[in-house]
């Protein structure tokens, strides 16, 4: 073969390399995850408060790990319930979240995240009522919290009875039981800000932490504040 | 180049051969060779992973979390044993156990002998060429995606889960192929070419800890496709306890490497000891060989804790033992304990090698003997003792012993005085020398140059109150990619540049090669020493997210490393431009080297040579008059004398 | 030609070089140098520092001198005279003793050095495990005092403050036991105080890093990792973890601030009141606790219930005490 020619093989064979690679990549470090970002910066008009809504479910019921708990946020321009925990947000802008949490809750592992910090008032309203700490080895306890802790937001989301028909399989409709959080709070300079949840509500996973507490888009993400 | 009758040098099917070939060694599709070892690999892992499932599938955590790590483990190790008894690795083991005669392992002709179980060295070392080669292209790779990510500290270009499994996965495959890079291609190549050996001690342990290396591979390669493991390379517990699946690819992945380090390790050393030629006596030993001696004693000695605290890993995430995990009797400390206790070592592993290759390179390209070979020698020796009592300065505060602290302060700064005889040998070569600024000689220069800022740095690091602030940060990870690729790195493309005329027959390009040099020693520098100071000023290792104010130096660390990267794809069109798209051949001693290694006949007889070589002297006497002959190959006329050329010596 | 004298001309540039940039470092950038000077422990770590770099500056001087001097003077292009082989060129003793003392007796002292900078300092900040060897008086009596519930703490007594740091995946959190145990995600610090960090964790292995303090000590599940400074400076500092613990240990950072003793106190006691109605859930003070395995919180291991092998505390909400 001429040098041309082994040339041109040679290239071949490294196109295709960069080629499987790129197709690993794809396949092996998005995996099974929306990347998307879900954009509230046009949903509404400049310096209107922002409506944020979310559900949590117990488990999600679909994608490529149909047992995980996961967050669901609903898409303000279809009002479809989507995977995703990247939101981008205008700074300085109030935001009115509304939880819909159909997931069972029990006693926090740490009480601190108990207390409602950070959003406006100090308080947040279960199902109409107001509260700013909840003793979460009462009533159904606490299932999940909002927490944004570069800005101090903590939020406690109250669980549904265990006893109760609990939705199986997200997205959840409003028929299955559930309890209605809202509270607003004050979106910081323009950055990238980390929020989770602080119950270790990863099952079958040691402490909890593992799993859809450790993958994005399930139970925590991003709020990406931009100007 | 000429066989004695007795050791046929290959065998081809049916022809001329008195013994019968077996159909595992024939040419052609229908024998073992990696095809069948794949196949087979593929059969293992579907059978482990139904049985995994079949045994725990109902086990309430497996259930809950969706994920079944007993499945992934099963699958992953049935995998490793398809692909040992695919590739032909298993069938002297099992012929003995069936008390048969085994059959001969012996190289077929041509190129197909790379991807078959090949007990020659010479093969096995030009297979490591390739393996380390695809473990560094892809910790590589790796490397760039964190770079992008750490652009910027608020745009986020993968999730963090996803960064965190990038970053693990790039630390534990580049530590996978640093363990190899010199002591698989360089030591299994040329250990026995510098001692006047035919072979290694066990050819066929030789082979397979190529193959388990690049089942090594595969397992930790698994990793990604299982969702990724976040502990970074050093696999804390309990994080390691929590984590998905993929943390079973980093433990078992740990546990195949490190029987192919074992294996490699007392295989190498037992060679070193007894198959050196008549008259190879320690003193004539070349300093490579000492390094490489050293080095094995390491994996051989270090190696067996990694494997058994990945075990217990195992069991902590399969059957639920608790060996790490406080609450339930274990202890977080133990992993740290067993991982260190081989961590440290394995880092020596990393940088002897590399003394031995600069060390061999530099009296060729100076014309001058080695200085102080003795005290060089011992360094590496010292080296070795010293690293398996250094390891808790990596826990200096974690709580452990902390009154053991100024102990370990002691032993990490003692172990820089066997380190600096190896400067001591350098710059006592380069003394009124006349040096030849080939590609070889300026990565070993290079070395010298980078492996300073990496071992200054680690007397910062082993100071306890210094170490308060630099632990943990960019600072360390900074000083230790300045020790492994400012070293051992450097120190292997210096070895390649080198020896692969040898090896291969084909001269490197030397117009690409300085492109290369220049640019990966540039680049190197401009990629990691703008760390030292971002680790001074407060940034973390394995964050995804970082002060605002850093950026600047963040972003000037990711430019260079990208840069950095376009060096090594200049190294890689190198490789095939010389070796393939244009070959020049090489001459049969081009860099007029004394080494044994060079004398032998080019390229290299199947058995090495001809005659056992008698051992007349050390290959360091440069520029002596009346030097000693350096070994005596077979004639008369065969003497290597130094300072004449061994072409004219007449070597076959 | 004449031979120059290679090694007298090394030494005296490197001599020249090597004072030169030691005082550049020492005068220009010493006052620079991390981790600043806001704790005392601080204040001698940046004194360590500028002692490590004095002595490192003129061995990289030193080597890459003679390399450069190498690559210039004894280069083949340049010609020069044939290198000599034989036995002077393959040992020299007095080379050789001379160059293993040296390195011996710099890397003794500087151990040395290490080691009397480490003790005299009570632990340089670093983590120093459960029973600290080299602690400030009366941190003892204050730390047995804060277990016991006994503990107090008021400006102008120079009394030592106990703080305890609680790691949890993903977030510090700091309980005051001398003000009725209060939990806080806020990390406020009195000035010219000796504070006793405890640092724990809930879960996984993090490290608590005060970058400004120069206090670093890793939190491991059920063990109380001692560590001493004392604050010297107001203003406010950086926390980060610096041991990985999983998908967002790059956002687990805070700042904590040091002020006036009489403002700590202020922020003390209305923290405690404000939180007073939450901290009664919370387990009494101990240096560890056990994660409640209860209710949705992992059940890894089949048991499913906190471990009965410890006593110690077990952290998660509780029916107070009436």
């Amino acid at each position: 073969m001429s040098i041309r020619g082994r040339f041109a093989t040679v290239a071949v064979l490294f196109l295709v390399a960069v080629g499987l690679i790129v197709w690993s990549l794809m396949a092996f470090l998005t995996p099974g995850t929306p990347g998307g970002v879900m954009d509230f910066t046009t949903s509404q008009a400049p310096g209107q408060p922002v409506n944020l809504t979310v559900q949590t479910v117990g488990a999600i019921g679909f994608g490529k790990h149909p047992t995980w708990v996961s967050y669901l946020v609903k898409d303000p321009h279809t009002n479809q319930w989507v995977q995703d925990t990247t939101w981008k947000l205008p700074a300085n802008t109030v935001v009115n979240m509304t939880v819909l949490q159909y997931d069972t809750g029990g006693p926090l592992r740490n009480q601190e995240w108990g207390q409602v910090q950070g959003t406006i008032n100090g308080t947040a309203s279960l199902n109409g009522t107001s509260y700013s700490v909840y003793p979460s080895y009462t009533g159904n306890g606490v299932g999940h919290t909002f927490a944004v802790p570069a800005i101090g937001l903590n939020v406690p989301l109250i669980g549904v009875s265990a006893n109760a028909q609990v939705c199986g399989a997200g997205p959840c409709h409003t028929s299955s039981p559930h309890n209605t959080i809202t509270f607003s709070f004050k979106t910081p300079s323009p950055g990238s800000y980390s929020w989770q949840c602080f119950v270790p509500c990863g099952l079958g996973y040691l402490y909890g932490n593992g799993g859809p507490m450790a993958t994005q888009n399930y139970m925590g993400g991003f709020l990406e504040v931009v100007r | 180049m000429t066989m004695s009758a007795e050791r046929p040098d290959v065998v081809t099917a049916g022809a001329g051969s008195s013994e019968r070939v077996p159909w595992t060694q024939r040419r052609g599709w229908l024998s073992q060779h990696v095809g069948t070892a794949l196949v087979l690999g593929l059969v293992g892992y579907l059978f482990g992973h139904w049985l995994g499932n079949a045994i725990t599938g109902s086990y309430a955590n497996n259930l809950n979390s969706g994920q079944n790590s007993t499945a992934d483990f099963f699958g992953l190790l049935f995998m490793v044993v398809g692909w040992l008894l695919g590739i032909g690795a298993l069938n002297y083991p099992l012929a003995k156990l069936a008390g048969r005669r085994p059959s001969k392992e012996q190289d077929v002709e041509g190129w197909s002998k790379y991807f078959r179980y090949s007990t020659n060295h010479k093969t096995v070392g030009l297979q490591y060429v390739v393996g380390v080669l695809l473990f560094m292209f892809t910790g590589g790779l790796l490397a760039m995606a964190i770079r992008t990510e750490l652009l910027s500290p608020t745009t986020h270009f993968f999730s963090a889960s996803t960064y965190i499994k990038i970053v693990s996965e790039h630390g534990t495959i580049m530590m996978m192929m640093a363990t190899s890079i010199i002591v698989g291609p360089l030591g299994n190549y040329l250990v026995p070419l510098m001692i006047g050996s035919r072979r290694m001690a066990f050819p066929r342990i030789e082979a397979f800890s190529f193959w388990i290396f690049v089942a090594g591979y595969m397992v930790i390669f698994s990793a990604l496709p299982f969702g990724g493991f976040p502990t970074g390379w050093t696999g804390y517990a309990p994080l390691q306890t929590q984590a998905g699946p993929g943390m079973i690819s980093y433990l078992f992945g740990f546990a195949v490497i490190g029987l192919g380090m074992m294996a490699a390790g007392f295989n190498i050393a037992i060679t070193i000891i007894n198959y050196r030629a008549p008259g190879m006596t320690w003193s004539r030993v070349p300093i490579f060989v000492w390094s490489i001696l050293a080095t094995a004693a390491l994996l051989t000695l270090a190696t067996p804790t990694l494997f058994a605290a990945g075990l217990f890993g195992l069991l902590d995430k399969t059957a639920q033992t608790a060996f790490y995990v406080t609450e339930h009797g274990g202890s977080s400390y133990l992993w740290e304990n067993l991982f260190w206790f081989f961590g440290h070592p394995e880092v020596y592993i990393m940088a002897l090698p590399g003394f031995g290759i600069v060390g061999e390179i530099l009296p060729v390209f100076t014309r001058k003997p080695l200085f102080a070979y003795k005290v060089g020698a011992a360094g590496m020796i010292g080296v070795s003792l010293l690293s398996f009592f250094v390891w808790q300065h990596h826990l200096f505060q974690s709580g452990i012993n902390p009154d053991m602290r100024p102990l370990f302060m002691l032993t990490t700064e003692l172990i820089s005085i066997p380190t600096g005889f190896i400067y001591l040998v350098g710059m006592g070569t380069l003394y009124k020398a006349k040096i030849r600024f080939e590609i070889p000689m300026l990565f070993a220069m290079a070395l010298y140059f980078n492996f300073l800022i990496g071992g200054v740095t680690g007397v910062f690091l082993s100071d306890v109150p210094v170490n308060v602030t630099v632990h943990g940060g960019f600072f360390v990870l900074s000083h230790f990619h300045y020790t492994i690729m400012g070293g051992l790195l450097f120190a292997f493309m210096a070895g390649l540049y080198y020896w692969l005329p040898k090896m291969t027959g084909r001269m490197m390009n030397k117009k690409i090669g300085l492109l290369h040099f220049w640019t990966m020693f540039i680049f190197f520098n401009l990629t990691f020493f703008p760390m030292f100071i971002i680790g001074l000023l407060g940034q973390p290792r394995r964050v995804f997210t970082y002060a605002k104010n850093l950026q600047g130096l963040n972003d000037f660390s990711s430019v260079s490393a990208f840069l950095l990267g376009v060096s090594f794809l200049i190294f890689f069109f190198n490789l095939v431009w010389s070796l393939y798209i244009n070959p020049k051949k090489a001459p049969a001693n081009p860099w007029e080297s004394l080494g044994l290694e060079w004398q032998t006949a080019s390229p290299v007889p199947a058995h090495n040579f001809d005659r056992i070589p008698v051992i007349l002297s050390d290959p360091y006497h440069y520029s002596e008059e009346n030097a000693p002959a350096v070994a005596d190959l077979g004639d008369d006329d065969q003497l290597v004398r130094a300072g004449t050329s061994p072409d004219d010596a007449g070597v076959a | 030609m004449n031979e120059p004298h290679h090694l007298r001309r090394l030494t005296t540039i490197w001599i020249v070089l090597s004072v030169a940039a030691d005082l550049l470092f020492w005068f220009l950038v010493g006052p620079h140098v991390p981790p600043g000077r806001m704790t005392d422990m601080a204040t001698s770590n940046q004194f360590d520092f500028n002692v490590l770099f004095v002595i490192a500056l003129p061995v990289l001087i030193g080597v890459w001198l003679y390399l450069a001097y190498a690559i210039v003077v004894w280069s083949a292009k340049r010609g020069g005279p044939e290198p000599v082989g034989g036995e002077a060129a393959r040992n020299n003793r007095t080379a050789q003793v001379a160059w293993i003392t040296i390195t011996s007796v710099v890397v003794i002292l500087l151990a040395a050095f290490g080691t009397v900078e480490l003790i005299v300092n009570h632990g340089s900040g670093g983590g120093e495990g459960p029973n600290p060897v080299w602690s400030p008086a009366g941190a003892t009596q204050a730390e047995t005092a804060a277990l016991a519930g006994t503990g107090t703490w008021s400006p102008n007594r120079n009394q030592v403050l106990p703080v305890q740091v609680i790691a949890q995946q993903w977030k510090f959190t700091y309980r005051y036991p001398t003000f009725g145990g209060f939990e806080s995600s806020q990390l406020v610090l009195p000035n010219n105080t000796t504070i006793a960090f405890n640092v724990t964790s809930l879960d996984v292995i993090h490290s608590f890093w005060a970058y400004q303090l120069s206090v670093k000590a890793d939190a491991n599940p059920q063990i109380n990792d001692v560590a001493f400074t004392k604050t010297q400076q107001t203003g406010p500092f950086t926390v980060r973890c610096s041991e990985l613990c999983g998908i967002w240990h790059g956002s687990m950072y805070n700042y904590g601030s040091v002020v006036s003793q009489q403002k700590f106190m202020q922020w003390a006691q209305s923290t405690e009141a404000a939180n007073a109605a939450n901290t009664k859930y919370l387990p009494p003070f101990a240096w560890t606790y056990v994660p409640d395995a209860n209710g949705a919180s992992g059940g890894y291991y089949p048991d499913g219930t906190a471990t009965p092998y410890s006593t110690a505390e077990i952290y998660g909400a509780k029916q107070p005490a009436s």
